[in-house]
């Protein structure tokens, strides 16, 4: 971190190889957090944001009988759920995996 | 504690005073249903025992604001299912399917899934972060207590907004339990709940409430799916019910057809109803006379703002975040997320079938208002089963009792957290000792709960589900932005985050309210026109100020971007060390060492 010190901060110290490592090793944590929670979002969004974009574009589709449901309240009512549950198991496995391989990394002091 | 004592007599006095003329003729005051009754007491009379209880072991502040940091995943999950099942979720949901029929399926996905949110982006980080409030949070990762300032501002007005809809919620079971009260119910069960509150969170604190509210979340559970199986059982099944609804004048195979009666003329028809872009996203549309496939554009636009508003907004609520601080790690705090979002999912599947049945079985619900109507459902339809109607029905009553009841100690623990934590402890006295602290704990929960039950007495005629979609609208446009960057973006600096929560937030709030002016009725008769002529005029400025969060939660994350870069030189000097609290797996040892603490064992 590079930020100019201010009068009510304490000064940045000067960035030394031990903070640049520091740097990389928090680059590295972050991205490989945010990849994964990233790709998660994003399955997710694609479903939820389809929905009404199916319902206006294909309503006929939509209207189909599922079981009585019509096929739009058969997905939003019912298999949403099941649906965003895989999603957070995937996650939390992946996750937890990922922290665990962390844990091991060398750690610049 | 005198004064106090008095405020809530004189409330009480001034209550029974406005609602005397009120009580119905011909009934006698006190008469009940016994099984409501019944239930509804065995409820209260549980979470008041469970909560003095667990009073006894709240020993320290850590204790009152995060319980100790020690409540297992599955503890936790069950408590903060518990505390989330609001009775906007208990009753509202039910309501809404039942009045807007399709659009009223999203509030239970939006709700659950927002979940998702806060699994993959800020649940662990935030609890590694250590903090004890969310305004804890703002200070430290920014370093400025000028922020904790702003951050306590917006958990009190989020905080308000959202009790205000579950001393409704109380109001309403309460007329319902005692019929003969007439409208005297509401202001009584509004005390009575409020009270009862009130007193477990000043004595116990959030150890508590930790477990009366997973004790809450089962019995919820069991309310809602029970009553439900057997409405299915005598009345047809939840598809069956919903095959009904159609354009052709059909009756499915296993519905029972006696059942389905006329429809008043405010029900909304078939076709309406079971589509999407139904009564509730195109009301601004038909308002403006537009033609059918505009209104459906329009509707559109209202789903994915909402969308938006709901699934962000429960990743800001400040009463669910803090409920991530009592986990003792961030790998808990994810797993406890998950279950969450398990346990809440299966509640809400069951809602729309009481929405739904409604429909079909207690039509006259259309008719009368919304207090007395469809927000009722969930109470009314199980009464319909013949023999075990009057049982089901006090089940569905103490199940609604539960849920605003569990969420108002949620809502009461966060507030009552900023007032003698942030306020009392960081800003008025940082010098007070923990006893100090702890007697400010108690008194700032009598005083909140006393203005909560004032508040409750003023929303009679609000819709529970509006209120609460408002205080979520809020919380998308101003703390998940916030969180969300703060989180993920090191160069975000004070003056941005504040400049963009208090942007959004308060843009958000600003376009709501003049958007819902007319519908408050506060405004002279002829303002009022006005102003509804204008809205009925300008549909899609109605949409987009009844609904900001599409485009007021951007407007907060760019506003925060733009002026962090224009005060770069204000990043927090040991920004460094803050990311990697927030990243690093605990094992690595980076600590908060503000709030550092003994590793607890999970109970």
């Amino acid at each position: 971190m590079s930020s100019p010190s201010t009068p009510s901060q304490q000064p940045v110290p000067h960035k030394v190889p031990d903070s640049e490592a520091r740097d990389a090793f928090l680059y590295r944590l972050m991205a490989n957090q945010l990849r994964l929670s990233v790709s998660c979002g994003a399955a997710f969004l694609i479903i939820l944001l389809a929905m009404p974009a199916l319902n206006y574009f294909a309503a006929d589709l939509m209207a189909t009988r599922v079981f009585g449901f019509t096929l739009s309240w058969f997905i939003l009512g019912v298999l949403i759920y099941p649906i965003v549950w895989v999603i957070s198991f995937v996650f939390i496995r992946r996750s937890i995996a990922m922290e665990e391989e962390e844990s091991h990394w060398t750690l610049p002091k | 504690m005198k004064t106090m004592s008095l405020a809530i007599a004189g409330l009480i006095l001034y209550s029974l005073g406005q609602q005397a003329a009120a009580a119905p003729e011909g009934r006698s005051f006190f008469a009940f249903d016994p099984w409501v009754l019944a239930f509804s007491l065995v409820t209260v009379v549980a979470t008041v025992y469970m909560g003095f209880r667990s009073a006894g072991q709240s020993k320290s502040a850590s204790d009152m604001m995060v319980a100790g940091r020690s409540v297992s995943v599955g503890m936790n999950a069950s408590a903060i299912s518990g505390e989330y099942l609001s009775a906007a979720s208990f009753m509202g949901i039910a309501s809404l399917v039942m009045l807007n029929g399709y659009d009223g399926l999203w509030y239970p996905v939006c709700f659950a899934c927002g979940y998702l949110f806060l699994l993959l982006f800020i649940a662990g980080p935030l609890r590694r972060f250590g903090a004890y409030t969310i305004p804890d949070f703002a200070e430290g990762r920014f370093d400025s207590p000028t922020f904790r300032k702003i951050a306590v501002v917006f958990v009190l007005f989020i905080g308000f907004y959202y009790t205000m809809p579950q001393m409704k919620g109380a109001g309403i079971v309460f007329m319902h339990i005692f019929p003969g009260m007439g409208d005297w119910g509401y202001p009584i069960g509004v005390i009575i709940v409020g009270g009862v509150i009130t007193l477990n969170v000043a004595l116990g604190g959030m150890k508590g409430i930790t477990l009366v509210q997973a004790f809450q979340y089962w019995l919820k559970m069991f309310a809602i799916s029970v009553p439900a199986f057997v409405l299915m059982a005598w009345f047809g099944s939840y598809n069956g019910n919903l095959a009904i609804n159609q354009t052709a004048p059909e009756v499915r195979a296993g519905v029972v057809a006696a059942t389905v009666i006329a429809r008043p003329e405010k029900a909304p028809a078939d076709a309406t109803w079971i589509s999407p872009f139904g009564p509730m996203t195109t009301k601004a549309a038909k308002a403006a006379n537009l033609p059918p496939e505009d209104q459906k554009f329009y509707g559109l636009i209202y789903t994915y703002s909402f969308i938006f508003a709901l699934v962000c907004g429960t990743a800001g609520l400040p009463h669910i975040l803090v409920r991530f601080y009592t986990n003792p790690d961030g790998v808990s705090a994810k797993k406890t997320t998950m279950w969450v979002m398990i346990l809440i999912g299966i509640f809400y599947i069951f809602t729309p079938v009481y929405g739904v049945m409604g429909r079909n079985i207690l039509p006259e619900l259309y008719g009368l208002k919304s207090y007395a109507g469809t927000e009722g459902v969930v109470l009314s339809l199980p009464a319909q089963v013949p023999w075990v109607g009057p049982i089901l029905s006090g089940i569905t009553s103490a199940g609604a009792f539960a849920a605003f009841m569990s969420t108002f100690s949620g809502l009461l623990v966060s507030m009552t957290g900023a007032m003698a934590h942030d306020v009392y402890g960081k800003i008025l006295r940082p010098s007070a000792t923990a006893e100090q602290k702890m007697v400010a704990f108690k008194i700032s929960a009598v005083a909140i709960g006393i203005i909560s039950v004032g508040l409750g007495m003023l929303v009679k005629e609000l819709n529970i589900a509006f209120m609460v979609g408002q205080a979520f609208a809020v919380a998308a446009c101003s703390y998940f932005p916030l969180l969300f960057l703060s989180v993920w973006w090191r160069n975000i600096t004070m003056p941005g985050a504040a400049t963009g929560m208090l942007a959004g937030g308060l843009l958000c709030l600003i376009t709501m309210t003049a958007k819902n002016l007319p519908d408050l009725k506060i405004l002279p008769a002829a303002a009022t026109a006005d102003l509804t002529a204008f809205w009925n005029a300008n549909p899609l400025l109605a949409i987009l100020c009844e609904q900001p969060a599409i485009w007021a939660m951007p407007l907060s994350m760019i506003l925060m971007i733009v002026v962090s870069k224009l005060t770069a030189s204000q990043i927090p000097a040991n920004i460094q060390h803050k990311m990697l609290v927030l990243h690093a797996p605990e094992k690595l040892g980076f600590r908060n060492e503000e709030y550092d603490e003994p590793s607890p064992q999970a109970h």
